[in-house]
């Protein structure tokens, strides 16, 4: 039975930290906690719901290579939902760059509210069931029950994280920035344009989160407007678990929430499901609040 | 010889207290300036009004005849205009060719596509930008450290490291904030022949500096502020026998010129 709890809590927890990547990206250069972010995941998770409800209108090449057209639904919301982190960055948050630290905060809950009406107003406030897609055949192993879809969830998400690794540690927009994380000025005066790489982390969060949000659609099969807001502060409470600004901490502290609570509610109570995450939010802000692999909060001199 | 950076009148005012007032400099294309004062004369200001740092309320600054004021301090580091900062602020968790990669960025040639479908013209641009950042950490003397971290380093490493970051922005003009503070004599001869050094490959040089034997050893010209404004510029001799800069340093019993 633990086995098939930690499973579970594996899948779910690749999604969180795919959205939890987000905050972190973003409050490593920005120093910022973008609330909207959540919002980001929930709409990567209408699109992917409306790209899927294309497939019986496409032509029958698509429903022949089912594997390759969901890649096109990922690549198609993800890169949607990069272009929403951009404009979401220099709508609300850029024209604030110089105001004091409570304002861009409460432009991120405005943006929030915006994007969930948005979306209840055009796709309606009902839940949206996904179209079955892929089989729900089930394969049972060593008593761990498990479907094709669990198990590439699992690896696209190692994927994207392997991916985002490479691009911070192998590429020169990586590395600027990590420059800009450590130190804004500096990475400026050094001819590195900060707005370029502020945008690109929001676009490299959304896309993420987006990815995540299709995942979560295709597994649970319903998806609701609202879906941002508890996913959004569950990843929230990953990143500051691993660390908040710290790129290993997010991934490490998304799959530990994700078993937690899959342990939690297989031997515990599934009706506490949600209430095991809020519990370690409280926990790590209180015993500490650096997270796991955060190194402090002295850094600022 | 032309000038090479100019400002015209510029000030700098942090809400009613003016910390330069009217500076006015030319910078002559292949010379070593030092600018000196007692602290607090408005010598950093002074290079946070020039790289765009913290602009100046009024005034205007030339690079090479083109006016830079209120630009970006990472446009204004692409026109050619590198600085090295006072208090040390290296990457310290990146490796010293990663610290150094970095200032290399504004010269890659190959854009983001390129970059993440690993073409042949960007490994080649790659390989490029790696042995020019090799070459600025020997230059600096950290080549056996290139992949250390740079928090690892030493206290003198780190301004030697500092000086490598600034120098892989080619820039035309490298403003030095106080180069030498802090370390031995032995160390003060390396950075003194360094500056040389970079002097000889084109680049202009201006150095806040408080080192006197540096400043007086090296440097072209001197401008002196006090209470952020100039009171006296010229050859380093002309400068010593100032009576404005005397009464500046003894006057206001902070630091003399000779220390």
């Amino acid at each position: 039975m633990f086995l098939q709890h930690l499973l579970n809590g594996i899948t779910i927890g690749g999604s969180y930290a795919l959205i939890a990547l987000g905050y972190t990206l973003v409050y490593g250069v920005l120093k910022l906690i973008n609330f909207a972010h959540g919002e980001i995941y929930m709409i990567g998770a209408y699109l992917g719901f409306i790209l899927v409800s294309l497939l019986p209108a496409l032509p029958p090449f698509f429903q022949g290579h089912l594997l390759f057209f969901l890649l096109i639904v990922f690549l198609v919301a993800a890169g949607l939902c990069a272009l929403y982190g951009f404009y979401l960055e220099k709508v609300c948050y850029r024209p604030l760059r110089q105001a004091p630290k409570l304002t861009p905060l409460i432009s991120a809950l405005g943006a929030s509210i915006f994007f969930q009406n948005f979306v209840m107003l055009t796709m309606g406030a009902k839940d949206r069931i996904f179209p079955q897609t892929v089989g729900m055949t089930t394969y049972t192993v060593a008593g761990v029950t498990g479907t094709p879809l669990q198990l590439a969830i699992i690896l696209s998400s190692v994927f994207l994280m392997a991916l985002l690794w490479w691009f911070i540690n192998r590429t020169r927009l990586g590395v600027a920035i990590k420059a800009t994380s450590t130190d804004p000025l500096m990475a400026s005066l050094l001819g590195i344009n900060v707005d370029t790489v502020i945008s690109v982390t929001f676009m490299a969060g959304s896309f993420l989160a987006a990815c995540a949000g299709v995942m979560i659609g295709l597994y649970y099969g319903t998806i609701n407007f609202t879906l941002g807001y508890l996913g959004g502060i569950k990843a929230f409470t990953a990143a500051v678990l691993g660390g908040i600004g710290n790129v290993p901490g997010a991934m490490v502290g998304g799959f530990l929430l994700g078993i937690i609570e899959a342990l939690g509610a297989g031997y515990f109570s599934a009706e506490y499901k949600d209430v095991y995450a809020f519990f370690i939010l409280i926990a790590v802000l209180v015993l500490r609040p650096a997270g796991l692999l955060g190194k402090g909060v002295h850094e600022r001199a | 010889m032309s000038d090479i950076l100019t400002t015209d009148n510029i000030s700098v005012a942090f809400g009613g207290v003016s910390a330069l007032s009217g500076v006015s400099v030319e910078v002559r294309e292949g010379e070593i300036l030092s600018i000196i004062g007692p602290n607090g004369a408005g010598k950093t200001t002074f290079f946070n009004a020039v790289t765009g740092t913290f602009p100046p309320s009024a005034g205007r600054v030339f690079l090479e005849g083109k006016e830079i004021t209120g630009k970006k301090p990472h446009e204004v580091a692409r026109l050619g205009l590198a600085r090295s900062f006072q208090n040390l602020k290296p990457f310290a968790e990146m490796t010293l060719l990663e610290n150094v990669l970095i200032g290399r960025e504004s010269h890659a040639v190959t854009g983001m596509l390129a970059t993440l479908l690993r073409t042949r013209a960007f490994a080649a641009d790659e390989e490029r930008q790696q042995q020019k950042a090799r070459e600025l950490l020997a230059f600096v003397g950290l080549e056996r450290r290139q992949e250390s971290l740079a928090r690892n380093l030493t206290y003198g490493e780190r301004k030697m490291l500092e000086i490598a970051r600034a120098l892989a922005l080619e820039p035309r003009v490298l403003l030095l904030d106080e180069p030498v503070a802090g370390m031995n004599p032995t160390e003060t001869g390396f950075v003194m022949e360094l500056v040389r050094k970079i002097r000889t490959q084109g680049i202009t040089v201006v150095m806040i500096e408080h080192d006197m034997r540096m400043v007086m050893g090296i440097s072209d010209r001197i401008y002196v502020l006090d209470h952020g404004e100039l009171i006296a510029s010229g050859l380093p001799h002309e400068v010593r026998a100032n009576h404005r800069v005397i009464e500046a340093y003894l006057g206001g019993g902070k630091h003399a010129p000779t220390h």
